[in-house]
């Protein structure tokens, strides 16, 4: 009974998010500082973790061909499959889930606890609008991401692969060009919106909604880090199985 | 003016407003006293819409606020200055922001006039070259006047303040509550203080109104609380024993 109260409570925040608009101008700003606290500051991370990933994908392709008729451009195609398709648009999600999803939670429960979202609808502002709309904004910026991810992921492999003497670079190359499929770039970008929306909503109504103190806020973020993780991990295998089954 | 009308608050089972009737008036300070669980902040908090009452009327002047749609309230709400129990500063912003923030959202003036009327605010609650600090870096008592700035900056017709010393020190409390009144005068506004701090009650209570367990049980000026033989009254005042030995003097001397 409480998860569908919950699922009902969460479809009515995004009605009242979407409800009276907050002024322009403020939006203008609040979507700026969002874009800089969720997608630039996370730049360097989703950089680090794609790299080592990438290369670690190649390495692992390449120590497990033992049969000598498969060519070394199977380790370039691997890493490009793996990255594209799977690791950045959904294990950088789960990571994002991690880092940006707390931090919507914790920031949003701060408030609650502080009476700083009563005092906004004191002031006859839109709570919602105000704090999770330009959230929502800035998080459709998440694709950018999502693309430094796949170029650093196939390069990290690219750099493992050759550096490492696994592969040539002009195999590693011909790998990551071979059967090519333009449609699964649109089946991978098509999920990051998804899970931009999720990552934006889901950690937001957890904060919004949550009661009682400090160590609520802690337990908030948790939960929050779970159900989005879960809703992603859900999300993904739908999407899949609708995108790319027929 | 503000008047309630029988209003009724539950949550689940339990009534925590059990028809409360009275009128606050403009240009004094009116205060809310009561026991902790009396329903003095959910009595609040109906009046600024935070909570909607089951049952029973509110009227900011002449209009209710329960034939009010959403537009109609949002547009009261500017009408209306709070300040919170802790601040409810944004710690995000500093000072100006905080202050400037009701002006920001709600008007359309240049940035230098916002400043104008945010220095002149930040002068008028005593505090100055504070601008560009964050509420982090200023202490309590500091943080409740830049609150009090943020709640008159769009010069309001209501001001509400919810246990607006607690966790100050005598002489910073006094202040708050002196700066409270010196306000409500000079501008001629309905503020509603919530407290049950009995030194606010002798300082400021122009009109006090006394909760307990969801019933208004006595009101009247601060003057005449000394004065009543209400048991609910007597047993609230004189549950402090510096009231007590204030009692057993005036007793004594007849």
């Amino acid at each position: 009974m409480k998860y569908l109260q919950d699922i009902g409570s969460y479809f009515l925040m995004l009605k009242k998010v979407f409800g009276s608009f907050t002024k322009t101008s403020v939006l203008r700003h609040l979507i700026f500082k969002e874009i800089n606290d969720l997608i630039v500051s996370s730049l360097g991370i989703v950089a680090f973790i794609s790299f080592f990933v990438g290369g670690v994908v190649a390495i692992q392709t390449a120590l497990n061909m033992d049969n000598p008729i498969i060519p070394d451009s199977l380790i370039g195609f691997a890493t490009r499959q793996s990255v594209i398709l799977e690791f950045a648009p959904t294990f950088i999600s789960i990571i994002m889930a991690g880092k940006v999803g707390s931090f919507i939670t914790s920031s949003i429960g701060s408030m609650r606890v502080t009476e700083q979202i009563d005092a906004l609808e004191v002031m006859g502002i839109n709570s919602l609008n105000y704090l999770v709309f330009p959230k929502i904004v800035a998080l459709m910026f998440y694709p950018f991401v999502i693309v430094l991810s796949m170029f650093l992921g196939v390069f990290g492999g690219y750099v493992a692969g050759v550096y490492g003497g696994f592969t040539s670079s002009s195999d590693f190359i011909s790998g990551v060009q071979q059967d090519f499929i333009p449609y699964q770039l649109f089946y991978a970008f098509f999920k990051t919106f998804v899970f931009a929306f999720i990552l934006a909503t889901v950690p937001s109504w957890q904060g919004f909604y949550m009661k009682g103190g400090s160590l609520e806020v802690g337990k908030a973020s948790t939960n929050s880090f779970v159900w989005t993780s879960v809703l992603i991990i859900g999300a993904n295998y739908i999407i899949t199985q609708l995108l790319l089954s027929s | 003016m503000i008047k309630i009308e029988d209003v009724h608050k539950s949550f689940g089972d339990e009534e925590i407003l059990k028809g409360i009737t009275t009128e606050f008036d403009k240009g004094k300070t009116n205060l809310i006293i009561g026991q902790s669980g009396s329903g003095k902040t959910v009595l609040l908090k109906c009046l600024i819409g935070l909570f909607k009452p089951e049952q029973g009327r509110i009227y900011y002047e002449d209009r209710a606020i329960q034939d009010m749609d959403d537009e109609k309230q949002r547009q009261l709400r500017e009408e209306i200055g709070m300040l919170f129990q802790g601040g409810a500063l944004f710690d995000s912003m500093n000072i100006e922001e905080n202050v400037m923030f009701p002006l920001r959202m709600f008007t359309k003036q240049k940035k230098a006039d916002m400043v104008d009327r945010v220095n002149q605010v930040l002068k008028r609650v005593n505090l100055e070259n504070v601008n560009k600090k964050f509420p982090a870096e200023i202490s309590g008592g500091m943080q409740k006047r830049v609150s009090i700035a943020r709640a008159i900056v769009n010069k309001p017709k209501f001001l509400f303040c919810d246990e607006p010393n607690s966790g100050l020190d005598p002489k910073t409390a006094t202040l708050i509550d002196t700066l409270i009144q010196d306000i409500t005068h000079e501008n001629n506004i309905t503020t509603i203080v919530v407290t049950h701090d009995m030194n606010s009650v002798m300082e400021i209570g122009e009109k006090v109104v006394l909760l307990k367990q969801g019933k208004l049980v006595w009101q009247g000026t601060n003057q005449e609380i000394f004065k009543t033989d209400n048991e609910d009254v007597t047993s609230f005042v004189y549950s402090s024993d510096l009231f007590k030995k204030i009692r057993e003097v005036q007793l004594k001397e007849g």
